[in-house]
């Protein structure tokens, strides 16, 4: 391990723990409308918008209200978005003159982005327009995570017996106060470092070989900036933050990294501050840091071991360079697929489909937990959901109505949990056995093999986790996977979204019972590792059969240097 | 219907501030301060643009050093830039890098297997990765003299002067559109 792979981990992982407690605060003092540094410049524009919409800065919302606003704005963005990709042949910034998208496409473009998926059946260079890219995906890029982000404020509020708050004035004070400052710098630092950011047409290169390169341009900073910020992941090329464009230096790639996981880690300390509970905050971080921690291991000490099959030639060095970067160092490239995983971005500076098996399993790790950090504020809705049930299995074991928050626990509140919890699942398997089931599914196979059940079953989890990166060889371009999938995407953004406000709002409406002897700590490191244990076990016997015909029977098959044609 | 109206105002002026101020002011910005950086960091020769410094392009004349091997069509194609997206136990995963080891060893019939770096070999995440390792400079500088006829001392210079370092964060690593514009530029001056 090089001297600079520990140094990319420690300014990475020290950055995201070191400020997630001035970051955590902030995001508390915004949403419970408190002074803060912004206040002067934005205050008095803020409050006429929210005049003009007809609502006031502390307006609150039902749980329902809350949820029929969440999706009919959602769907208001996916008939903007969906008619916009139909029309793009029309519509400004276009200088290379893309056609409109096809319906299928745009279809599947509009659920993917609307969901904050950013699962992309396309290739933005040589398909998107400027104006598709900024003014549709990129806009989409901002507020799609500030939806989510309302929604988990939302939760936030009610578990610390405030009303849920408006989802309007939420998601716009996300915008203001958190993405688009934080776009700013991050944009500006990363055109400083070299990526592209203009409206002028696509390069003409002449090379000193004669041949001709056309290289394509436009506003990347702006878009990389919010795509990383709010767990997007959508690139602006193919290759995404692989592509030199988007992510040209290893100093890029840390700035990258690190914009990924500020909202997020943040979000789960603004839990504790605002609940009043900074402990169990720590705890939360702790258990999710833990999950964070053995995905990066397990991402970089087989792709540094290498593929057997490949070393057997007897090459100089042994990591597995296939569909890495070199500019990264291996070190940078294992935590940004770390980071991407874990906080659900989907953005990859690699192509995930030429990992080895073992590495690919925390891949399939992060998108199954779907709570190590997660991003949207949705991740910490997961995290509290298996707090929920941890606590619920444990008073089972004593007998005891369970209690989280104050709040006894009682049927409808795990029911709704547990059915927050079941949909994930259900998505990524029921998916995955039609696809494998039909010829339609089938056909979009490029590896062959246990390889090939991975493909189809990434993609699946990705769409469920609203994490959009893929298994890149299937070809997700097939009307098959544009639908499937869509569905896939709107199911596991908005179904538990919507549970787990419920959820909120049921503890809200109950008498709080002080606390007593019988009652379980939640705030200790021996609540943690039982947490983190449930996870585990409700996980492992979820999905480890998937996993033992997929990437478990790759690996083996791998060390016995056997090749599946 | 209050709800709707609110719908449409919050869509309509966060899409004026995110979806058009916001792209629109920091490309006037760029512009303005990083101008170079910001339309993708042309090299030119001349007066002619040859290269976009971060993105690689396709060598394969024995007088130039080669890059790492590309999956796009044709490669090092930045309008369809992705990766080869081969599985590890997939046949032509191991199809791919003997062809390239090939290549390598049929220009340079004295490279033994254990001199030739892995990332040479193996096709990168963007298929325009511009750089290469050192040592991938190195092998391949018998070739490029044989070609060119400057000496091997010459080119070792020339390779030495575009390693870049590594830094806090990165690898030791060279440019190689960049070290072959130097190579081109001192047999053309």
């Amino acid at each position: 391990m090089s001297i600079q792979t520990i140094a990319t981990w420690i300014v990475v992982i020290g950055v995201l723990v070191l400020l997630a407690k001035p970051l955590g605060t902030y995001v508390v003092r915004v949403f419970t409308h408190q002074p803060t540094i912004l206040d002067r410049p934005l205050h008095a524009v803020e409050d006429k918008f929210f005049h003009f919409m007809g609502v006031s800065r502390e307006s609150n919302m039902t749980a329902l209200e809350y949820g029929v606003a969440f999706v009919l704005t959602n769907m208001g963005w996916a008939l903007l978005a969906y008619a916009a990709l139909r029309l793009q042949g029309i519509l400004p910034f276009n200088p290379e003159h893309f056609k409109d998208l096809s319906p299928g496409l745009a279809f599947n473009t509009a659920m993917s982005f609307v969901t904050n998926t950013n699962w992309q059946a396309y290739g933005g260079g040589h398909t998107m327009s400027y104006f598709s890219q900024f003014a549709v995906l990129s806009y989409l890029q901002f507020v799609t995570p500030a939806a989510g982000g309302a929604a988990g404020i939302a939760f936030i509020r009610a578990l610390s017996g405030r009303k849920l708050g408006n989802f309007f004035v939420q998601m716009t004070l996300f915008v203001t106060r958190l993405l688009l400052p934080l776009s700013i710098i991050v944009a500006l630092l990363l055109v400083a470092l070299g990526v592209p950011e203009t409206l002028g047409a696509y390069l003409h290169v002449h090379t000193i070989t004669g041949q001709s390169q056309l290289v394509p341009r436009g506003p990347i900073a702006s878009f990389e900036a919010i795509e990383h910020l709010g767990q997007n992941g959508g690139g602006y090329t193919n290759a995404n933050s692989a592509n030199p464009l988007e992510n040209p230096t290893a100093l890029t790639n840390v700035i990258e990294t690190i914009a990924m996981g500020l909202i997020p880690v943040a979000f789960f300390y603004a839990f504790g501050v605002m609940t009043g509970k900074r402990r169990l905050a720590w705890t939360l971080i702790g258990v999710a840091g833990t999950f964070y921690l053995v995905m990066l291991a397990l991402i970089y000490f087989p792709e540094a071991a290498g593929n057997p099959i490949v070393n057997a030639l007897g090459l100089h060095g042994t990591a597995n360079m296939v569909g890495k970067e070199l500019r990264f160092g291996l070190g940078g490239t294992a935590i940004f697929e770390t980071s991407t995983m874990a906080f659900t971005t989907g953005s990859v500076a690699s192509a995930h489909d030429s990992y080895l098996p073992l590495s690919s399993l925390a891949f399939f790790l992060g998108m199954f937990l779907n709570m190590v950090f997660g991003g949207k504020g949705v991740g910490l809705l997961n995290m509290l959901m298996f707090v929920i049930l941890t606590i619920f299995l444990t008073g089972l074991m004593v007998g005891r109505t369970p209690e989280f928050m104050g709040k006894k626990l009682e049927a409808k509140e795990v029911s709704l949990t547990a059915v927050a919890f079941l949909i994930h699942p259900f998505l990524i398997l029921a998916g995955t056995a039609i696809a494998v089931a039909t010829p339609a599914g089938l056909a979009g196979l490029f590896n062959p093999g246990p390889h090939g059940l991975s493909e189809i079953l990434y993609a699946f989890t990705s769409g469920a986790a609203n994490n959009g990166s893929a298994f890149g060889g299937l070809n997700a371009a097939l009307p098959f996977y544009e639908v499937a999938i869509g569905i896939v995407m709107v199911l596991g953004r908005y179904a538990s979204v919507v549970a787990m406000l419920f959820v909120g709002q049921s503890l809200l409406a109950k008498r709080t019972v002080p606390e007593s002897s019988g009652t379980l700590k939640v705030d200790t490191p021996v609540f943690g590792t039982i947490l983190w244990g449930s996870i585990v076990i409700l996980n492992a016997l979820t999905f480890f059969p998937v996993m033992a015909i997929g990437p478990i029977a790759e690996q083996y098959l791998m060390l016995a240097h056997r090749l599946i044609g | 219907m209050r709800t709707l109206r609110s719908i449409f105002i919050v869509t309509v002026g966060l899409w004026l501030l995110v979806g058009l101020a916001y792209p629109l002011a920091m490309t006037g910005v760029s512009q303005i301060f990083f101008r170079h950086q910001a339309n993708a960091s042309p090299v030119t020769v001349n007066g002619q643009v040859v290269a976009s410094q971060n993105i690689g392009q396709y060598f394969n004349k024995p007088g130039y050093f080669w890059g790492r091997p590309s999956a796009t069509v044709p490669p090092d194609n930045p309008m369809a830039s992705g990766p080869s997206n081969l599985g590890p136990t997939n046949p032509q995963l191991l199809t791919q890098i003997k062809r390239q080891i090939h290549r390598l060893k049929k220009a340079d019939p004295g490279l033994k297997n254990s001199e030739i770096p892995i990332s040479l070999v193996e096709t990168s995440g963007s298929g325009l990765d511009p750089d290469i390792t050192p040592k991938a400079a190195m092998i391949q500088i018998p070739r490029v003299a044989r070609a060119t006829g400057l000496s091997t001392t010459v080119l070792r210079q020339l390779v030495q002067s575009h390693i870049q370092p590594a830094g806090v964060f990165g690898v030791r690593e060279v440019n190689v559109v960049l070290l072959n514009i130097a190579l081109y530029q001192r047999l053309h001056r």
